[in-house]
Parts: C-alpha cells; structure tokens; sequence
C-alpha cells in the first residue's frame, strides 16, 4: 500500500495494466506480518495469498531448514483454515511448531517418496480449494514446477509456500536460480535475544527479502514466532558485541 | 483350553490315525506332522489332541480370504488348504507399497492370533513356493528377480504330485535350479508335462490367472464390447458410465463405496485391475471416476479390452445428511476427497497428535488424515526442536558434570563453541510402560554457538550415577 501512496500515477498505471490483463477478477487477499516495517515492503502490504511464496535457510539451515519452517508455521498460524504440508523427510517435530500456534488438527502432511511426488500433491492441493496454505518442502524448484504452482494457487487464492532445503550446504547456491515466486526469503538465524541472566533467549532471525514482485530486496531482523505465530523486529546489532564480550568475561 | 499344554491336531482316514497339524511346545518335544497319533501319546504324556475339523477350517479360510478381498486386493483366492494368493498389483499403493502391505498383513494376522507367513513375487507359483519354504515372515522378491530367488528352493515347493516329487529325488533331484536346468523331452516322456507346466508357471512363461472368489452381496456392474475398445478417451468415457450405474445401484441401496476395483478383461484372456480407496463412503459419480479415470495411463490395453467390471468391494451405509447453511460463519471445507486423491496416487496422508509421554520421540503420533479434531495440543511449555533427528546423534563434548552444559561439542565433523546455553530439563524413562527404563534419565540442554544456530543435546544419564545412563551426548534437534 505504501507504494502506491507514494506514486499514485504508478498505481493507476498498475490497475489499468491489471484490467488488461483481465487476471484474476476478485481482490487478491494478503496476510499482513503486523510489523509495519515488513508490511510496507511487501507490495500489498503483506504475503499475498494466491501466490508462491519461497523460503530458504541460511548457514547450517540450508540443510536442516529449522527456522524456516518454524517462520513458515507461524505464516500457516495466521492463516484461516487448514493446511497442508507435503515433504520426504518427516522430521518436523510438532510440538515446537504447535508453539507458534499452529494446531495439529489444522495440519495434514503428505509424505512422498520423491521429489516430483511433492510438487504433483503440492499442486493437487492448491487446486483443491478450501485449504488455506500449501507448503512443500523441496530440494529443487524448476521454473516450470514454479510457475505452475503459482497458476495453481492463483486459480483458488490459497497460499503456496515453497520451503527450499538442500542435501549439503553448497548446493545452496541454486537459490539464486529464477522462479516464478512471487517473493523470496531467506530466514538465518542470529545469536538470541540477550537476558539478564545466562541463558537462551527469544530466538531472533535475520530475515532477508531477496526478491519480491513490484517491490524492493529488505532485511529485517526479527524475533522468531511467538504463541500466536506473531514476529517482530529486535533489530539488537547494536549490542552484539558487547554481548560476546560479556560471555567471553563468564567463561574466562 | 490350557495353553501352557502341547496341542496337536489329529486327521483321521478309516483307523489310521495321524498329527496333521502341531503348535511350538508340541514340535519343541519332538512330534512331527505325520506322526502316528499312537506313537505321540506315548512320546508325550499330557498331549492334547483336538480331531481335524477340514469342512470348518475351510470354511474359516474362505472367510479370510472375503477379509483380504474388502482389506488389500481386488483378486484373492485359495492357495491349496492352507493359503491365500492375491494378486496386489494396482492395489499396494493403499498400503504403502508391498513391503508394508505384506508385512501389515502379517502384523494383523497375528494380533489375531494367527501364525502367517507371506511373500511377494511375480508368479503364482514362486509366491506360494517362498512363503512355505523360507522360515522368513515376509519375503519381497523383486521384479525379474524370481529365477534367482527360487533357484535354492526344494522341489516340493512345486506343487507336484507325491509320487512325482518322490521319482525326481530318486533322480537325485532335490532344488528348482536343478530341475530347470534339465532337458525337458527326457523329464516329459518320463513324469508328463506336469514338471515342466509348474516350472512354466513359476517362471511366469506360462499364464496362471487367479480366479478372485467372489460374495453375492457385492455391488458389480459390468460392461461387454461387441468391438474391443483401446483408447484412454474412450475408456474413461465407458468408466464413467459404470460409475454412474454403481452408483445408482449404491444409492438404492444406501450404501457407499469404500473400496472400488475395475476389472478389465483384454481378448488375448488377460486381466487387469485397479483399486480405489476412500478415507470416507463415497458414492459422489464424480469423485469415484475421478479416482478411476487418473489411473487410466497404468492400463494396457494391449489388442483391446472386451469387458469391464466395476465393484463396489467394501461398502458401507451412507446416509443423506441434511447441512444447515448459516450467513455468519464459513463452513470449514471437507478434505476428504483431497486426500482420497492424494491417497490414491500413494502419498501417505497423515495428521499428528500429542501423546502424553514426556520422552520427544514417544510425544508424537500419527492419526488419519480425516480422523476426527482432537482438539488439544501439546501442553509442554519447554523450548522443543523444530526439527528432531530419527536418531540421536554422537557427539564429543567437553563439559564440566553434573549438571553444566556442555563449553565446546563437535557434531558432524565440525567443532562449535557453547556461547549460550540453558539446562538442564531432566527426562525419566517410562517405568509404567518399560520395566528396562527403570533408571534411565536424559539431562536435555539447550545450547546455542557463535553464529546463533541452536540445538538440543542430550547426556545419557544424571552425571553421577551409571546406572542411570551411559554419559554419553547426544545431539537431537535443531531449534529454530
């Protein structure tokens, strides 16, 4: 929305162009994060449902894919109605995922043999209707699986979320490879929130925004979930330093 | 009847008198089916002897055998006096594949208190061959593997007659692999064609077509071609019309179908079929050929299908239901035909719910897919993994016991400097459940590196004690 207050010739521009392309006839919904920062870069102001959406991890999550999922169940929290989670590794441990409120009873997961199997039962779902987000977690998104998904989530205006997760970490540097998402994310984890005392607090991602339709790349640096799948910016660089400072006093 | 007690079966023919069947303690002391049952009672001094009853266990087999039909194949028949064979190509997918099918089937055999033993091959023959031979309790043959897999086998796994089992040994002919590699002419002159069709017959050169038992309350619909049709267009259009007269013929009887199979008959005397499952009763025309219609690509139609046949094999009542339509609140949509779909194509569609069990691994359990809302979730307020291993990992630490986290670990290779941590959250093995639990403990630590990345270990047991655990670390998941 910020966008086109700001140029409202370049929004009626859009409208125009989008009633010539006579695309999809109802308002396209969004799910807002609720932090107006992020809001604001999202064009829309938030995740649009009907759309495919990518996220990645960073670091050691390019494997394990951890805070991704954690940031894709708090994405599915907020949505209304149920879920459906394709994979071929079920190692997603639910309880920490319930904790981001997402209910078990909101989810049914799909466990294939391959890879192709998810992205067939990924478009299944998405033309299905009646589901509120599809996510699927896959290893290799070619344009084609891509674009196809987005047509399929067009079609019923549920969500579609791609959570990439490779087999080594360097294969990572497919992600850079196009799609037809419609934004991508990279979700790397951040030394936790400080405490008063020695422990781990409130854990806090560096999310990047690395590509987004009709908008611009941010980075936030956002806490991770809370009960009822909200985040929120804990932009802490300031005192990172000073934290391992005061560690490295503790253990010496 | 005492169980503890030896138990055989006893066959009679005129007076003589025999063990034609024996449980474990009875074969421990030394009885062997076809022993005399004069000679048993004076082996073993307390021997129950129950009389064979051939008419009752048939009729028990046969019931089995419609349990099989409705659970995991379209085709089943009986296998001699003592066996089922099914044919579960186009219908394992519903179980997971034939591994699983096989090895569940054996599982609920047993829960029954039945002794089963199963195997999985390409032809008739092999499969009723392995299952009896190989003490194994289920066995998988893969496709073109069988020549391998029966090369081993006695010769009396071939379904020949006695006396020409017993002239081959006196050939010294004892295994498959050797009988198949003699010369046929010789074998024929001396035994019949006998020998060579069995051979034929196991190594698939030769067609055995089941013939599946069938009940008269089965729903069937059936379609005759006066020209033999081939192309996929016009298969789903004749499909769909068996579909749309089954389910006619459901509705009357207000039934709906939870299980569907085609059969489809080609003119060189062949048959296939396909299976279709359904997590709720269905008798919707178009869901049902839907389900059909995507799996026309598997068919052959080789020089083109003469009859179809549609059964309803499983069905169950389905009443109309009145759905009262309010303006305020959006009804949640029915997933079920979803993950029909999608079970069908040989997803494994589940939903998880919590388990009250403090140990992570146990706190999780899979339910179907279109079970009914559980409605609570897991009460623990403690920090739990995103991700958790299937296995607990190894890893080397350098921590200060009892009860510090660990400073530095190394997993997988790569060595990670402890800068936050927070423990530990004691776990107590379940010695309601398993007596061998009775010390176990696992101290959970919450351990967080330099770069922020996060993970879950573990020490077997308190620090103090060895009794309660091995003191080794474990990683076992990766927090977000």
């Amino acid at each position: 929305m910020a966008n086109h207050a700001i140029n409202p010739v370049l929004a009626e521009l859009r409208e125009r162009i989008g009633q010539l392309e006579g695309g999809p006839q109802r308002a396209r919904q969004v799910l807002p994060f609720g932090v107006a920062q992020i809001d604001r870069a999202l064009p829309g102001g938030g995740l649009l449902f009907g759309a495919l959406h990518e996220i990645a991890g960073g670091g050691g999550g390019t494997v394990d894919g951890a805070a991704a999922a954690l940031f894709v169940a708090g994405v599915a929290a907020r949505t209304p109605g149920r879920v459906l989670w394709c994979m071929t590794r079920p190692d997603l441990f639910f309880p920490s995922v319930s904790q981001a409120g997402l209910h078990p009873d909101r989810v049914v997961f799909c466990e294939s043999d391959r890879e192709e199997e998810v992205l067939s039962a990924m478009e299944e779902g998405l033309s299905f209707g009646g589901l509120a987000a599809v996510v699927g977690e896959l290893v290799r998104l070619p344009m084609n699986a891509s674009r196809r998904l987005q047509l399929a989530a067009e079609k019923t205006g549920a969500m579609a979320i791609v959570l990439r997760r490779w087999r080594r970490q360097n294969e990572a540097s497919d992600y850079g490879q196009p799609t037809a998402s419609t934004t991508r994310w990279r979700i790397s984890t951040l030394p936790s929130q400080r405490l008063p005392v020695a422990g781990v607090g409130r854990a806090r991602w560096l999310a990047e925004l690395m590509r987004v339709k009709a908008g611009e790349c941010a980075e936030f640096e956002i806490g991770a979930p809370d009960a009822k799948g909200r985040i929120c910016l804990l932009p802490t660089a300031v005192d990172r330093a000073d934290q391992t400072a005061r560690w490295r006093s503790l253990a010496g | 009847m005492p169980a503890d007690k030896p138990l055989v079966v006893i066959a009679r023919s005129g007076s003589k008198r025999w063990i034609c069947a024996a449980d474990q303690s009875a074969l421990k002391l030394g009885l062997r089916i076809g022993t005399a049952a004069s000679k048993a009672q004076a082996m073993v001094a307390d021997l129950l002897m129950v009389d064979a009853a051939p008419a009752e266990d048939a009729a028990a087999l046969e019931r089995l055998a419609l349990w099989a039909l409705r659970q995991y194949s379209p085709v089943v028949a009986l296998d001699g006096a003592d066996g089922l064979v099914m044919d579960i190509e186009g219908a394992d997918h519903l179980h997971g594949g034939e591994a699983r099918l096989i090895s569940g089937l054996v599982n609920r055999l047993r829960g029954h208190g039945l002794t089963a033993r199963a195997a999985v091959a390409d032809t008739w023959g092999a499969a009723h061959a392995l299952a009896r031979v190989l003490a194994a309790e289920t066995t998988v043959v893969p496709v073109g593997e069988v020549k391998r897999a029966v090369a081993d086998l006695p010769i009396l796994a071939l379904r020949l007659p006695a006396e020409i089992v017993k002239g081959l040994r006196v050939l010294g002919i004892d295994t498959v692999g050797q009988l198949s590699a003699m010369a046929r002419a010789p074998l024929t002159l001396r035994f019949g064609p006998e020998p060579a069709r069995r051979l034929d017959q196991m190594f698939g050169r030769l067609a055995e077509p089941i013939e599946p038992i069938r009940t008269p309350e089965l729903v069937e619909v059936a379609k005759n071609f006066a020209e033999p049709i081939g192309a996929p267009e016009t298969i789903a259009r004749y499909v769909r019309g068996l579909v749309g007269q089954l389910s006619a013929r459901l509705a009357q009887n207000g039934l709906g179908a939870r299980r569907c199979d085609l059969f489809i008959h080609r003119v060189d005397n062949t048959r296939q079929h396909l299976r279709a499952g359904l997590a709720k009763p269905v008798r919707d025309p178009q869901r049902l050929s839907k389900l059909l219609c995507e799996r026309i690509e598997t068919i052959e139609p080789g020089f083109g299908i003469e009859r179809m046949a549609l059964v309803a094999v499983l069905a169950e009542p389905l009443e109309e239901r009145q759905v009262a339509s309010t303006l305020i609140e959006e009804a949640v949509a029915d997933i079920t035909p979803l993950v029909d779909i999608l079970g069908n194509r040989g997803h494994r569609l589940f939903r998880v719910a919590p388990v009250a069990s403090d140990v992570p691994e146990r706190s999780v359990r899979r339910i179907a897919a279109t079970a009914p809302d559980i409605g609570e979730a897991w009460p623990v307020k403690w920090p739990r993994p995103t991700r958790l291993l299937a296995n607990p990992e190894r890893i080397e630490v350098i921590a200060l016991l009892p009860d510090q986290p660990p400073a530095v670990f190394t997993w997988r290779g790569k060595r990670r400097k402890v800068v936050r941590a927070d423990g530990p959250e004691r776990i107590f093995g379940e010695w309601w459940l398993r007596p061998r639990e009775f010390q176990a403990v696992r101290d959970y630590f919450v351990v967080e590196d330099e770069l922020g990345e996060r993970y879950w270990v573990y020490r077997a047991g308190d620090g103090i004690d060895p009794q309660t655990g091995s003191h080794l670390w474990f990683v076992h998941g990766v927090f977000a």
